[in-house]
C-alpha cells in the first residue's frame, strides 16, 4: 500500500489523483497530511499541490462526466469524511476508463455512495441557508455564527450574496474557524478566531444595534404564536430542526 | 415603535393567520435584479414550529376585524376576541427586518374584511407595492385575494405578489352556505378565473416583450377545510382535481379542522384534528400531481373514502393486483413509479441505473427504495415473495412491519349513509 498525503485542498486532492497515474502508485491510499502519522510498513508519497496537474485532471473529468457529477465530487470533498478521498479516487478511475458517463450507474457502490453523500452535503447546505440567523451590530454588519456538519460555506456563498446584496454580512464557521464576509461588492473568505456568546445579554447591548433585541423578541413571539397547540408533534419538529442547530436559532433560546 | 404594542399586535395577528396552511415560498424565480434586498427563487423553510409545520413566510393578518361571520373562523364577527390592526408601515418594517436577519423568505399577508372587499384588498396591495417599489424588496410575497374584490385590484396585486390565493373554504357550496352565510362560491371562483387569465396573458406578452413585468409568477393556490363538514374524500379530491385542471392551480391545501368554537354546526371543542385524513389527502394530491394518477384511480363510487391505515398508493396497488408483479429491469418508468415503496427519485434512479447493469434486490435496497413494501409488487428471486399472496395478506404483512404514529387512530372513516 502507498499512503498518498495531500494538503487538504481540492486542488491538492486532484493533484494526488494525477500522481497516482503519473507514478503508477500501487494500492494508493489518499489522505490528508494532518490525518495520519504515516504508514508503518508501506510507502508514503507526499503530494505538493500543483495547479497545472489538478487542472488537467479536472479537464479530463469534464470530458467524461456532466457538470452535475463534477459538483457531486466537489460536495464529497467538502464532506471531509475520513477515507472519502479513496471513494473519489475509485470513482474517477472508473469514470476515466469507461467510454460512457458513469454517474448514473447506481449499481456501482462508489457511484452510489458518492451520489448519496452529495445529497447529504446538499441537505446541510440547505439547512444553513435556512438556519443562519443574522444579528445586526452597531456598525451595520449582519453577523451569524454556524457549525455545519460539513464544510458547506463555499456552497452557500452565492446564495447569500445574491440575496443580501445591499447589506454587509459575515457568516462564521465556529468549528472550522473561518468565515465569509460580504462588503456589498464581493464575498471574501476571512480567517479569524473569536467567539461571541449570543446568549449573554451584556454582549447583546454592547455590540448589537439598538433594535436587535426587539426584533429577536418579536421573532420569538411570532414563532410561538403560529404554533397550533392542538396539533403538537415534537417528533416532527425535531426531525426538521435537529437539536444540534438550536444553539444558533434565536427562536429556540 | 412601541415595543409592547407591536408585540401584542403580532401575537394576535399571527395567531389568527395560522389556520391558513399555505406556506410555500418556491416556484417564483424572482431575482435580485436591482441590487436591492432578497430574491425569491428557492423555497426555504426557516424554522419549524412544535406542531412540525414549516415557517417560511411571515404569515399575518393586516387586521382580524371582520364583518363576516363564518362559523369555522376564529376572526368571525360574533367571536369575542381581542381585535388588532397593523398599519401598512408596521407590516413593511417587520417584513424587512425579519428578512434581513434570514428569519423568513417573505410575507404572507391576509386580512379580515373590514368595510368592504375592495377597501381591504386595496390595503393589502399597498403593503406589497410599498415593499417592491420603495424598499426594493425582491423576497416572496403571497397575497390573499379578498372574495368579491374588483378585477382592477386583483390585477394590480398580481404585479407585486408572487402568489395570489383565495380560499374555497368548504368542499361544497352547501357547506359554505351553512357555515359562511356571508360568502358565496362565485365570489371565490371569479377571482380565480381573473388570475388564471391574467397569468396566461402575461406569459403571451412575455414571449413578445421580454421586459414585461411578471404577473403572480408563482401562480395561485387555494385551501379547503377538512372534517368540519360531512363531505367524502371523493368530493374533496374531485374538487381539487378540478382546480388543478381548470384553474391551473399550483397547490390545493387541505386544512384539518381545528375545533375553535362551540357552534353546534361544527365538531365540538376537544374533537381531535383529523390529521391522518389530512395526511392521506395530501398523499392522494401528490399522486395526482407527481405520480401520474388520475383522480378516479384513487377514489371512486365504490371507494369514496381513503383508507386510513394504508396510504392511497398502496390501496390502489392492492385493488389492481392484476398489473403486478412488474420486472424492474424492463418496465416503463410510469409503472415503476406506481409501485408502493418506490418514489419519484428512486424510480428515476432505477431507470438510469439499469442501463449499466441488471438490478438485483440488493441494488434496490441500497438505492433506497422501501423494499419491504415494494417486494410484493416486483419480480423477485425468493420463494416467499414469489408466492401468490392475496391483497389482504399483503396488507397485513406490511402493517405488521410498520409502526405508524397514527396507529391508535386507525379506525376506518365512518361511512355516512
Amino acid at each position: 500500500m502507498t499512503v498518498v498525503l495531500y494538503d487538504g485542498t481540492f486542488a491538492g486532492l486532484l493533484t494526488a489523483i494525477f500522481e497516482v497515474y503519473e507514478y503508477k502508485l500501487q494500492q494508493p491510499f489518499i489522505c490528508r497530511d494532518t490525518a495520519t502519522t504515516g504508514s508503518l510498513f508501506g510507502n508514503t508519497h507526499n503530494v505538493f499541490t500543483n495547479l497545472d496537474k489538478s487542472k488537467r485532471v479536472y479537464k479530463k473529468l469534464q470530458d467524461k462526466l456532466s457538470l452535475k457529477a463534477l459538483k457531486q465530487l466537489y460536495d464529497c470533498y467538502l464532506s471531509e469524511l475520513p477515507e472519502i478521498e479513496n471513494v473519489m479516487l475509485r470513482y474517477v478511475q472508473y469514470a476515466l476508463r469507461s467510454k460512457i458517463a458513469v454517474e448514473n450507474d447506481y449499481a456501482n457502490s462508489d457511484v452510489l455512495q458518492l451520489q448519496q453523500l452529495s445529497r447529504k452535503v446538499h441537505r446541510e447546505k440547505h439547512r444553513m441557508e435556512a438556519f443562519v440567523r443574522f444579528q445586526l451590530t452597531k456598525d451595520d454588519l449582519y453577523y451569524a455564527i454556524v457549525q455545519p456538519d460539513y464544510n458547506v460555506l463555499p456552497l452557500i456563498s452565492k446564495h447569500f450574496k445574491d440575496r443580501y446584496a445591499d447589506q454587509r454580512w459575515l457568516i462564521y464557521d465556529g468549528m472550522r474557524k473561518y468565515g465569509l464576509y460580504y462588503d456589498k461588492e464581493t464575498v471574501q473568505e476571512v480567517q479569524m478566531n473569536f467567539s461571541v456568546d449570543i446568549k449573554s445579554e451584556q454582549t447583546l447591548k454592547e455590540v448589537f444595534d439598538e433594535n436587535e433585541e426587539l426584533y429577536q423578541q418579536l421573532w420569538k413571539q411570532y414563532f410561538s404564536s403560529v404554533n397550533i397547540a392542538a396539533r403538537k408533534n415534537m417528533k416532527l419538529h425535531i426531525q426538521h430542526m435537529p437539536k444540534r442547530y438550536w444553539r444558533y436559532l434565536v427562536e429556540k433560546q | 415603535m412601541n415595543a409592547d404594542r407591536i408585540t401584542e399586535k403580532l401575537s394576535i395577528l399571527a395567531d389568527a393567520a395560522k389556520y391558513d396552511v399555505s406556506c410555500s415560498s418556491s416556484g417564483s424565480n424572482r431575482k435580485n435584479h436591482n441590487k436591492g434586498l432578497g430574491n425569491a427563487s428557492n423555497g426555504i423553510c426557516h424554522a419549524y414550529t412544535e406542531d412540525g409545520r414549516c415557517v417560511s413566510l411571515l404569515k399575518i393578518l393586516l387586521t382580524n376585524v371582520c364583518i363576516f361571520d363564518c362559523a369555522y373562523c376564529v376572526s368571525r364577527k360574533s367571536n369575542d376576541i381581542k381585535r388588532a390592526a397593523f398599519t401598512v408601515q408596521e407590516v413593511v418594517d417587520l417584513t424587512i427586518n425579519f428578512y434581513r436577519r434570514n428569519y423568513i423568505e417573505g410575507l404572507f399577508l391576509s386580512s379580515g374584511i373590514f368595510k368592504n372587499a375592495d377597501y381591504t384588498m386595496e390595503r393589502l396591495v399597498l403593503v406589497a407595492k410599498k415593499l417592491r417599489t420603495e424598499h426594493k424588496f425582491n423576497g416572496y410575497i403571497h397575497l390573499k385575494t379578498i372574495p368579491g374584490a374588483s378585477e382592477e385590484l386583483i390585477k394590480e396585486a398580481g404585479l407585486y405578489a408572487d402568489r395570489l390565493s383565495i380560499n374555497v373554504e368548504m368542499p361544497t357550496e352547501k357547506s359554505l352556505a351553512l357555515l359562511a352565510p356571508d360568502k358565496n362560491r362565485q365570489d371565490m371562483l371569479t377571482p380565480m378565473e381573473i388570475v388564471k387569465t391574467a397569468i396566461i396573458q402575461n406569459k403571451e406578452e412575455k414571449k413578445l416583450f421580454k421586459s414585461t413585468p411578471a404577473f403572480a409568477p408563482a401562480g395561485q393556490s387555494t385551501q379547503m377545510v377538512i372534517g368540519a363538514t360531512p363531505e367524502t374524500d371523493l368530493e374533496i379530491l374531485y374538487l381539487a382535481n378540478g382546480f388543478y385542471k381548470k384553474f391551473d392551480m399550483k397547490r390545493v391545501y387541505y386544512s384539518g379542522y381545528v375545533p375553535i368554537s362551540n357552534d353546534n354546526r361544527l365538531p365540538a371543542i376537544g374533537t381531535p384534528v383529523p390529521m391522518i385524513r389530512e395526511n392521506r389527502l395530501y398523499q392522494a394530491d401528490w399522486l395526482m400531481r407527481f405520480y401520474g394518477f388520475k383522480v378516479q384511480e384513487i377514489v371512486d363510487i365504490q371507494n369514496p373514502l381513503l383508507d386510513t391505515d394504508i396510504d392511497p398508493k398502496l390501496s390502489w396497488a392492492l385493488r389492481n393486483m392484476h398489473l403486478f408483479p412488474i420486472d424492474i429491469n424492463r418496465a416503463d418508468y410510469e409503472i415503476i413509479v406506481r409501485v408502493p415503496g418506490i418514489g419519484v427519485q428512486s424510480a428515476k434512479k432505477i431507470c438510469a441505473a439499469r442501463k449499466f447493469a441488471k438490478l438485483s434486490s440488493t441494488h434496490l435496497q441500497k438505492i433506497g427504495i422501501s423494499y419491504n413494501r415494494a417486494k410484493y409488487f416486483i419480480n423477485s428471486d425468493t420463494e416467499f415473495e414469489k408466492k401468490d399472496w392475496q391483497p389482504g395478506q399483503i396488507k397485513n404483512f406490511i402493517l405488521s412491519e410498520g409502526n405508524s404514529k397514527y396507529k391508535p387512530n386507525f379506525s376506518p372513516q365512518i361511512k355516512l349513509f
